[in-house]
């Protein structure tokens, strides 16, 4: 796919944006985070959103975390679909009360005049079976696109969710693509610099990662070993969570390593449809344990670390 | 005439799915108007509003307070004990009997305590009522929010509740301390409106929304969605494709609906119109247009919330005809590559895709579902053995395209684009397309010989597969959606007059599972079941159904023959003859059954013996059982005939009852008749059983 930078501009650029969301949700009150230094398939996985939804204590953090979805790679030949893509994450626990107008005037330090368009919020249930979780909220239409999805979590890990919290998840591209009008994800301007002074735009970036990385997993990983690494992730995962009192933490890594791992198997379509049924509940399994080991940690319950007895 | 005032609930939410909307309100007008009623208030016009944020109701002519009342209580006798006189006394809060009033009764006198009690006011009332009412609601799915435990379908922000002009002095409790105070605010539109309005009284309601950019009645708002989106389609020479579905579902979306007109880029209009539909009806909530020749038309219709500036509309048309083409460019994409390799080519493939874990492949459900079809198709007229047979065998092929990955719903739709594309035969085409039918019972039914075949192939073949492995129906679970395919087969059968053996279908379907079990009588049995459905909705009464399925001594596995008799019985129960018949057999069967109960171990008869016939009604009756011709009738398909023949025995049995004591005093002459009326049940019941029957 040939791509070309339509225009400069810093005010919309891709960084600019992202920038913008992150001093916006600060403003509320929000920890922006950094990515997890892990491969997930969405920004909901974070420790930060997933596990900090469990337990009573107040928890409000943004950061972007980019995604993997393995069967949406098309070797950068499809303008619309990646199979690494960022999405910028919201959890604010307790929900607040003016959540919805909270998110708007999101949309707003993004460019989207709020009056020129047509805003709607259209049902959409979410659900999460390799979480065990679930709750109930919309995606956000702009001008018939949808640019976020907007989620009053109500259990996650298998545990109610009290109080409950709001997770926002904004796919970066897709929306940025809509502010800056191009149709063609490759010709997103990233840095708001003409390319004759150097600038870049997302293909610079991304395009030959994902050729490279959609050759890798449809056709080269390799299955024998991946279902190796899923069994050994879910090995150490159970192991750390039986030991006294449980690692919910690095546990919960091994839990993400596997959905992961899981991910990449579903892509190669080595998995039938009932065994499908059987790995997802396997990865819940883990989830749920790291759910309730986390809700029973320090962290889970508000508190701050008692120092760890160490063995020499 | 007491003084009446007018109530006023409006609920005020975050955005509550368009599904749900006229289900809450209408639960909300029942909920309170029971409520009244409950409290002996009398109500008057009832109004209900519902919108993307609003559920409203208007109840006029509520009286503003009970009315007195009195209640009385009877105590003990004039001068009965003392203790029993205390007792009546404490509980009902008297100081001594002075209070109570002494009556004559016809029984002698008593004490009674009359209670009087004060209607009290309406507005404190609906407090309490209201709360209820808001917490009574049945949602599909509810959920809480904040640090709340109150469940809603989505965060619910004000209660506006007025009676008259007066705000009802209540609240909701949302649990941990928080709660919604009634007043009498409300918000208008979310981005035309001035944020938070007072609603001064229930009449103004209307206009006060209206005011603040919210159409809240959805009769009206749907009037103008349709209204407007036919103008707009009119005004570029095409008319609207009606979707009533999607006009209910549009206007539970919008508060101040304004119509958007787009335009589909030409060369997506090769694209088959189906995906184009599809893309725009269920994705994007569009309406779609067509031209004057019936054909689609390269526009679609949406409708934007709120009032903006008409520079703003070509922004919005703008922006989604931007989405619809990148969900086109995607379809056109798969149905460019779909067509590089043929439906014929890909059916290997199917051999990968599980259908079930013990029922195998998807590969192996055609290796199955084409000799079945080629069977079948000798019981259809019209259908060609070796088309059937290739039709069933390409006609899950599609499952392996790129568009139907994509877009699931239009599984067998493409399948007939691409087998055309291939050059297939018209019909193998249009069987692939249709074979998944009916889907309901309101769904088209094929009717087309070969899609009649693979159709029926496609539902026995997953019917006797699952009754195999014992994954039936159960209660409301029913994951492989059985009842369908069995309802599809039953209208296949009826509404093409197709004759098939179903008991012989099932052995065909099961040998190719690899041999018989036991399952047929069990899966003819679930068939009727559906029967009794789908006949119901052309006037057959399910006990009629079961009164013919259930007569003789094996079922009737046609069911094209089972629906005839049973309209013959229709026609039947509806004469003197018959009405005069069935009393006899009941009359028959009442005796019998009574015998029976009195013998312990149960009646047992012998063969009627003519030599002990004494009364010549016997005789008659014996005689007519005997020349009755309705098995020939019945075995030769003259279902009125084999009724008529029922007829005849209407005048004998009626004359055996008034001529013939069946209570005899000899034992032998008494069974005997017993016997006489065993065997007058037996005939009837072989060919109705006419004890099925109800009321």
């Amino acid at each position: 796919m040939t791509f070309q930078k339509q225009k400069a501009d810093k005010a919309t650029c891709f960084q600019r944006l992202v920038l913008n969301l992150q001093t916006y949700w600060a403003d509320q009150g929000c920890v922006v985070l950094q990515p997890y230094d892990m491969e997930v398939g969405a920004g909901t996985f974070h420790p930060a959103t997933t596990l900090r939804s469990i337990g009573d204590t107040i928890w409000n953090a943004a950061y972007v975390q980019p995604s993997r979805r393995p069967t949406d790679g098309r070797y950068g030949a499809n303008p619309n679909r990646l199979q690494h893509y960022y999405q910028f994450q919201v959890l604010m626990k307790p929900s607040p009360a003016n959540a919805q107008e909270l998110y708007l005037g999101s949309l707003q330090v993004l460019g989207i005049d709020l009056q020129k368009h047509d805003v709607r919020f259209v049902e959409d249930d979410w659900e999460s079976p390799t979480l065990g979780a679930w709750g109930l909220g919309w995606e956000i239409w702009c001008d018939g696109m949808e640019v976020s999805q907007f989620t009053y979590f109500q259990q996650v890990g298998g545990i109610d969710c009290n109080p409950v919290p709001l997770e926002l998840t904004y796919g970066l591209e897709r929306l940025i693509m809509y502010v800056q009008g191009v149709d063609n994800v490759y010709e997103l301007d990233w840095d708001g610099i003409p390319t004759d002074q150097g600038g870049k735009c997302y293909g610079d970036v991304f395009l030959q990662a994902e050729q490279e990385f959609s050759a890798y997993n449809f056709e080269h990983a390799d299955t024998d070993a991946l279902f190796q690494h899923f069994k050994d992730a879910e090995a150490m995962s159970k192991h750390l969570l039986s030991q006294e009192p449980p690692l919910s933490l690095p546990a919960y890594d091994q839990t993400m390593k596997a959905s992961h791992l899981f991910n990449l198997l579903d892509a190669r379509g080595v998995i039938s449809v009932t065994e499908r049924q059987a790995y997802i509940g396997r990865v819940r399994t883990l989830a749920k344990g790291c759910a309730e080991a986390w809700a029973d940690s320090p962290g889970g319950r508000g508190e701050q670390p008692q120092p760890m007895s160490v063995e020499v | 005439m007491s003084a009446t005032e007018t109530l006023l609930i409006d609920l005020f939410s975050e955005e509550i799915p368009a599904r749900m909307q006229k289900g809450a309100a209408n639960d909300l007008a029942k909920s309170i108007a029971d409520a009244l009623k409950g409290e002996g208030l009398k109500i008057g016009a009832t109004t209900v509003w519902f919108a993307p944020r609003h559920i409203a109701l208007r109840i006029a002519d509520i009286p503003t307070s009970q009315e007195d009342r009195s209640e009385e209580r009877r105590g003990p006798r004039e001068g009965a004990p003392e203790q029993a006189v205390a007792g009546f006394l404490s509980a009902n809060g008297l100081a001594s009997l002075d209070d109570a009033e002494l009556r004559e009764t016809p029984k002698g006198n008593f004490y009674f305590a009359v209670q009087h009690i004060k209607g009290q006011q309406t507005i404190d009332l609906l407090p309490g009522l209201i709360e209820k009412a808001i917490r009574d609601f049945t949602w599909p799915k509810s959920m809480r929010w904040g640090r709340g435990s109150f469940r809603w379908v989505r965060p619910l922000h004000r209660v506006a509740a007025l009676f008259g002009s007066h705000v009802v002095p209540g609240q909701l409790d949302l649990g941990n301390g928080e709660s919604i105070v009634f007043g009498r605010e409300t918000e208008g539109h979310r981005f035309s409106g001035n944020g938070v309005i007072a609603l001064t009284d229930p009449s103004s309601f209307e206009d006060q929304l209206r005011d603040a950019s919210v159409v809240v009645n959805q009769t009206e708002r749907a009037d103008a969605i349709l209204a407007g989106a036919r103008k707009a389609a009119e005004d570029v020479g095409c008319t609207l494709i009606e979707d009533a579905g999607l006009l209910s579902e549009v206007t539970g979306l919008v508060e101040w609906p304004t119509i958007v007109r787009g335009q589909i880029p030409d060369r997506f209009m090769a694209v088959p119109k189906e995906v184009l539909v599809l893309s725009m009806k269920e994705h994007q909530k569009y309406f779609a247009l067509q031209q004057a020749d019936g054909s689609l038309a390269p526009y679609f219709i949406t409708v934007a919330d709120g009032k903006r500036e008409a520079e703003t509309f070509a922004r919005i048309a703008g922006g989604n005809e931007r989405v619809l083409a990148a969900r086109l460019s995607d379809a056109e994409f798969f149905w460019n590559q779909d067509r590089k390799d043929t439906l014929n080519s890909r059916v290997p493939a199917l051999s990968s895709i599980v259908f079930h874990a013990k029922l195998g492949t998807v590969g192996d459900r055609i290796d199955r579902m084409a000799p079945l079809a080629a069977w079948l198709s000798s019981y259809i007229k019209g259908a060609d053995r070796d088309a059937a047979r290739s039709a069933a065998r390409l006609s899950k092929a599609d499952l392996t395209t790129g568009m139907v990955g994509e877009f699931p719903e239009l599984q067998g739709v493409m399948g007939a684009y691409y087998a055309a594309h291939d050059g297939e035969d018209g019909a193998v085409a249009q069987a692939i397309s249709e074979h998944y039918s009916p889907l309901g019972p309101n769904d088209d039914c094929p009717s087309a010989p070969l899609s009649v075949a693979v159709a029926l192939a496609d539902k026995i073949d997953a019917l006797v597969g699952f009754w195999r492995i014992d994954e039936k129906p159960t209660g409301s679970k029913d994951p492989f959606a059985l009842r369908r395919a069995a309802l599809g087969v039953v209208r296949l059968l009826v509404e093409n007059d197709i004759r098939v053996p179903l008991i012989n279908a099932f052995r065909e379907a099961e040998m190719l599972y690899g041999g018989e079990s036991d399952i047929s009588a069990d899966l003819l049995g679930f068939m009727a079941d559906r029967m009794k459905v789908t006949l119901k909705d052309r006037g057959l009464r399910h006990d009629w159904i079961a009164a013919v399925f259930e007569s003789g001594s094996s079922m009737d596995d046609d069911l094209v023959r089972v629906t005839k008799r049973v309209e013959a019985l229709r026609d039947f129960v509806g004469t003197d003859s018959g009405a005069d018949l069935l009393a006899g057999y009941r009359r028959a069967a009442n005796i019998l059954r009574a015998e029976a109960k009195k013998a312990k171990g149960g009646l047992e008869l012998g063969s009627v013996d003519a030599g002990l016939f004494e009364e010549p009604a016997e005789k008659a009756l014996h005689a007519a059982l005997a020349g009755s011709k309705a098995g020939e009738y019945l075995a030769a398909e003259d279902f009125s005939g084999t009724f008529g023949e029922l007829a005849k025995l209407r005048a004998p049995i009626d004359g055996f009852f008034e001529g013939v004591m069946v209570n005899a005093d000899v034992a032998a002459i008494r069974e005997n008749r017993l016997a006489l009326l065993s065997q007058f049940l037996g005939s009837v019941d072989s060919v109705v059983r006419l004890s099925a029957l109800e009321g």
